[in-house]
């Protein structure tokens, strides 16, 4: 399988894109799968109960029937089964649980796909969810080189992991830091800040002692997980 | 360049990169920008490329590397998109697009069309010969009916009110179609099942209803939009039978290519009969069952909708609005 996604681009550096593969897809497809779930019965009571002043699963009389189908029904069906074509060409090829997630809609030369590839990606669901539970799209993410299922084949498109590019910064660390401990300790001194509050302890003092250079962390297994920080950040300065 | 340089040098280029980096989230959240914003957003392109080309070789994987990684696809997204839809694309896809997409499924349109009507007929024969078959394409209520010398159609809007009526059948009608070109992807096999099942249960049930004196008012009933509504089907059924074609037999593309290219030009045309399911559906809701209709308006509204759909298809719209524009230029 590809891990990555090169397009050529006329400046000369290409553009290079991680491709999700079935984990990263399914996690996003949950995610969704869950908001559409939660959106469409959250509409179905709120509609119920605007229309009938009550909450009923289903009409309470005949009479009622076509504008209870009308206020609830088809709003909630069009939720469930509209979710992604609408929210993909309104979003540029994302959802909300493929933007948390991480991951976006591209087509192969790492542009947005138009509305046209967007429906026809959608519209082949129909064929990537037989038999039951996506076993022909899942099957085929595993088997393709870029993780494509068949409605990505038909549409020209790849899912690929993104990161925003919103918090760019190069850090407090000076260019001391850099000439001190070289650019790529400091890039993983400054990952593990990042990450800090998302590791386990040990792995924390494991990784910070190999920063450090010296042991530091193991020579002192007193180091309290305050104090390690402290030191890794005033190397950064 | 020593490290120290580099990362001095990366450092001051930083407030351009953050710079591009919120150009790049205004210009992917939609809408207008600025003329300047454009300029500055294209200018940058091939800056951000230098720099990342830098930072690749002195910090790979870093965090600034990854940041510029993102900055640069969003830059490469923002500037090698498409142009959006318009007004102008619409008659394009009208006058141009859409019949080439057509033309180019005429044979399969032609094949698929008298498969269609293949079964049809084996569906009337099989029925007519052995009555006991329509148990295999109708429910056992609507025999039931039948036998009682009367169509299920009969009192529909009784049962449930035209539109709601209309919005289920044209929500069938599309997701067969759909069905019907999806299907292609099994080398065409699925969509030939798809087109012979249809074809076989509407013969047989003429059949079936023909035995009760019956035939000529399920004619009735479906004349209406039945034209249309058959006409989308056996269209459905072209585009899968060609994307099935594409599949077996790629000509000079490769396979992925050739599907790729079926699947979007019969998607076009999939747009177009969608738009006429839906119409389809609307008169089967409101003209179909009312017993207000005469046949001879029934037909008429069969007919002259069949013949915009065909006018719409072949691209004739566009052009009769065209001459018709250029014969007032001359007054």
């Amino acid at each position: 399988m590809e891990d990555r996604l090169i397009v050529p681009s006329f400046t000369g550096v290409d553009v290079e894109l991680d491709i999700a593969g079935p984990g990263g897809r399914s996690y996003a497809f949950v995610i969704d799968w869950h908001l559409r779930a939660l959106l469409a019965i959250a509409w179905w009571i709120a509609g119920s109960f605007l229309y009938q002043g009550a909450i009923h699963f289903l009409a309470p009389d005949d009479s009622q029937s076509t504008g209870f189908a009308f206020v609830v029904i088809i709003p909630a069906s069009a939720i469930y089964f509209l979710y992604h074509p609408v929210l993909e060409i309104a979003m540029r090829g994302r959802t909300p649980g493929k933007r948390m997630a991480g991951v976006r809609v591209v087509k192969h030369d790492g542009t947005t796909p138009d509305a046209g590839a967007l429906l026809i990606r959608n519209v082949f669901r129909l064929v990537d969810s037989l038999p039951g539970f996506y076993v022909v799209g899942l099957t085929t993410t595993l088997l393709t080189e870029r993780a494509l299922r068949i409605g990505d084949m038909a549409a020209g498109t790849v899912l690929v992991y993104e990161e925003s590019p919103g918090a760019l910064t190069l850090g407090d660390s000076s260019t001391n830091a850099s000439a001190a401990i070289g650019n790529e300790k400091t890039e993983i001194a400054r990952d593990l800040l990042d990450r800090w509050d998302h590791l386990a302890p040990t792995a924390r003092k494991q990784l910070a002692g190999r920063i450090l250079g010296s042991d530091a962390a193991t020579a002192s297994p007193s180091s309290t997980d305050r104090e390690l920080r402290a030191q890794i950040e005033a190397l950064l300065k | 360049m020593d490290e120290a340089t580099t990362r001095r040098w990366l450092e001051r280029r930083l407030e351009m990169w953050q710079q591009t980096g919120s150009d790049v989230q205004r210009l992917e959240q939609g809408g207008s920008v600025s003329p300047e914003v454009a300029l500055r957003t294209i200018r940058a392109y091939p800056e951000i490329a230098r720099d990342l080309a830098l930072a690749r070789r002195v910090v790979p994987g870093g965090r600034a590397t990854r940041r510029l990684e993102a900055i640069y696809a969003g830059l490469h997204r923002a500037l090698m998109r498409d142009p959006v839809a318009s007004r102008l694309h619409i008659v394009d896809f009208l006058a141009r697009d859409l019949p080439a997409a057509v033309d180019s499924l005429k044979r399969h349109i032609l094949w698929t069309s008298a498969l269609f009507v293949a079964c049809c007929v084996a569906g009337w024969w099989a029925v007519a010969s052995y009555p006991e078959l329509i148990g295999l394409f109708a429910a056992e209520e609507m025999i039931e009916t039948v036998h009682a010398g009367e169509l299920w159609t009969d009192g529909l809007l009784n049962v449930m009110p035209s539109s709601l009526l209309a919005v289920g059948i044209f929500t069938n009608n599309i997701v067969v179609a759909m069905t019907a070109m999806c299907l292609g992807v099994f080398y065409g096999l699925g969509t030939i099942y798809v087109i012979s099942l249809n074809g076989l249960m509407l013969g047989g049930i003429f059949a079936f209803t023909a035995r009760h004196d019956l035939a000529w008012r399920l004619f009735d009933f479906v004349c209406a939009h039945g034209f249309v509504e058959l006409s989308a089907i056996c269209i459905a059924g072209a585009v899968g039978v060609s994307v099935g074609e594409a599949l077996a037999r790629p000509g000079n593309s490769t396979r992925s290519a050739a599907f790729q290219s079926a699947v979007r030009s019969g998607g076009q045309v999939i747009l177009a009969c969608v738009v006429f399911l839906i119409g389809a559906g609307i008169i089967e809701g409101y003209v179909s069952p009312n017993p207000n209709f005469s046949t001879a308006s029934r037909l008429a509204i069969g007919l002259g909708y069949w013949g915009c759909f065909v006018v719409v298809l072949s691209g004739r719209a566009i052009r009769l609005r065209r001459s018709a524009a250029r014969t007032q230029i001359r007054r």
